[in-house]
């Protein structure tokens, strides 16, 4: 918890890098409507605030949707996967090759398919976030115990309280751990999506952006993107130890006998 | 204290454990192993049984066998329903020692709170008041034990197999769960078959003693044990009978 909250060596490193990007920028080492420096960023993330602030909730609801779908859809086929082998057997190689198809190249196909709303970048966030949720999540359940579930048969549980008392909960750290993974792949997804059709957004924003030369606003819509990644990954992380916290605790102090 | 209530018999009215001439050979990477070659032992109703076996002697697969997870490739296994205490505690770590010992009361479908209200008595009797919502983590080697021990025997089946229960204790601890294992199953008397390496143990808890050999098991000897409970592991009567079975081990003690 600690060296979640106490981020101050990469704080530190962090304002080092921005040091040196803007006297480069000042001393004028790069045209600052090609490259504008750290303080023009950040005089953009406060001018042009109203303008970022409606654009990023478009893409934040795109991204949040897209990963509660992929999460709900996940935790279903990985389970499925789960109970029936031969589902697993078929699918498990067709999961990985699905990895190789370019998102940048699928964006587009589904913009032109399904139109400018926002269908399209839900699914393109849902697929590249699946992939890590379905995979983590059977890792949890493929890590049970086959004793376990030979114990429940001595208790005569059926199918179903084995899985509701013992596989599910089980399988619940993975989707955790595969919803962290995704965030990072579902903001680049969304983008990517607003990229190949849309109307508001900041991915939107950002293509806008460049041809009228506002760099600077081009670069807050990254540093927005950025930030709201980072927030989701450490509301994840949070919400995970305060709803699972036995999967993260380390051995305490145990009575001796 | 609502006692587990305990299955009658049977389903083809067997009292106790009956394996008969059992053989069991799994198909393991260099062609078959036999895990067990013509075994046959009983256990009245009310008995506790040891099985001493060095390892690889096939004791785990006749517990599963007894306990109706596998099936013989040759004889017969009949049993009133039991239920397995396995090696390791396995222990649900998202539980607390109440919940964790109320599972199998939850297997068969009681609600929560039920389920809780059943185990929280048997958990006071077992010396774990106050660990009610302490997780596995929390608990040591021994209250561990005990959880698992109370799980399977709410599980309220006639006939208890454990499998190497303090296997993975240290001695002091093992010594003490040894001795309020006795003093439970005494309270709380089942059929059980226990199977262990330790032959101390096995002396120590059993009505009678049977000895296995090397892979694939076979039952060399069966060693009556007429001592009156509570026995203590220093009086010469059970030493005495600790190297008897050395010696069905083929091991001079």
């Amino acid at each position: 918890m600690r060296r979640v909250l106490a981020p101050w060596r990469p704080v530190v490193l962090l304002a080092v890098l921005i040091g040196i990007w803007e006297a480069y920028v000042d001393t004028g080492g790069a045209d600052p409507l090609i490259l504008p420096s750290p303080h023009a960023v950040a005089s953009s993330l406060f001018d042009d605030r109203a303008l970022l602030w409606s654009n990023f909730v478009v893409t934040a609801g795109e991204v949040l949707l897209g990963i509660l779908v992929a999460a709900v859809a996940a935790l279903a086929v990985a389970v499925a996967m789960h109970f029936f082998i031969t589902l697993r057997r078929a699918l498990y190689p067709l999961l990985i090759a699905s990895q190789t198809i370019p998102v940048p190249l699928l964006a587009p196909v589904l913009v032109l398919w399904l139109g400018f709303g926002l269908l399209p970048k839900l699914i393109v966030v849902a697929l590249v976030s699946f992939f890590s949720i379905v995979i983590t999540t059977l890792a949890g359940l493929a890590a049970i115990d086959p004793d376990l579930i030979k114990l429940m048969r001595t208790f005569d549980a059926s199918r179903w309280r084995t899985f509701r008392h013992v596989e599910l909960p089980a399988a619940l750290p993975g989707v955790f751990t595969g919803t962290k993974i995704a965030v990072i792949v579902a903001v680049i997804g969304a983008v990517f999506a607003e990229q190949s059709g849309a109307s508001s957004g900041l991915g939107y924003l950002f293509e806008q952006s460049i041809p009228q030369l506002l760099t600077a606003r081009a670069y807050a819509s990254v540093v927005m993107l950025s930030l709201f990644a980072i927030a989701l990954f450490a509301v994840l992380t949070l919400a995970e130890r305060l709803t699972l916290p036995w999967a993260h605790q380390p051995p305490g102090d145990r009575p001796s006998s | 204290m609502v006692a587990p209530s305990v299955e009658p018999r049977g389903r083809d009215g067997t009292r106790g454990v009956h394996v008969e001439l059992v053989s069991r050979t799994f198909a393991g990477r260099r062609g078959l192993v036999p895990a067990l070659a013509g075994v046959s032992l009983h256990a009245a109703p009310g008995e506790i049984i040891t099985v001493v076996g060095p390892s690889g002697s096939g004791k785990t697969t006749l517990l599963e066998l007894i306990c109706g997870l596998q099936t013989p490739d040759d004889g017969t296994v009949r049993s009133e329903p039991a239920a397995l205490m396995p090696q390791r505690d396995l222990l649900l770590p998202w539980l607390g020692a109440l919940d964790n010992a109320a599972l199998a009361l939850r297997a068969r479908g009681l609600d929560r709170t039920r389920a809780r209200a059943a185990a929280a008595p048997w958990l006071q009797r077992f010396g774990l008041a106050g660990f009610e919502d302490a997780r596995p983590t929390a608990l040591s080697g021994g209250m561990r034990q005990r959880v698992s021990f109370l799980r399977s025997l709410l599980a309220g089946k006639p006939v208890l197999a454990l499998d190497e229960p303090f296997a993975a204790l240290d001695a002091i601890t093992r010594a003490e769960m040894q001795a309020w294992l006795a003093a439970t199953l005494a309270a709380e008397p089942r059929t059980v078959v226990l199977v262990t390496h330790d032959v101390e143990e096995a002396v120590l808890l059993g009505d009678r003693v049977i000895v296995l050999s090397p892979r694939p098991g076979r039952v060399t000897s069966e060693i009556a044990i007429e001592l009156r409970r509570p026995r203590r592991r220093t009086a010469p009567e059970l030493i005495e009978l600790r190297e008897r079975v050395y010696a069905a081990l083929g091991m001079s003690a």
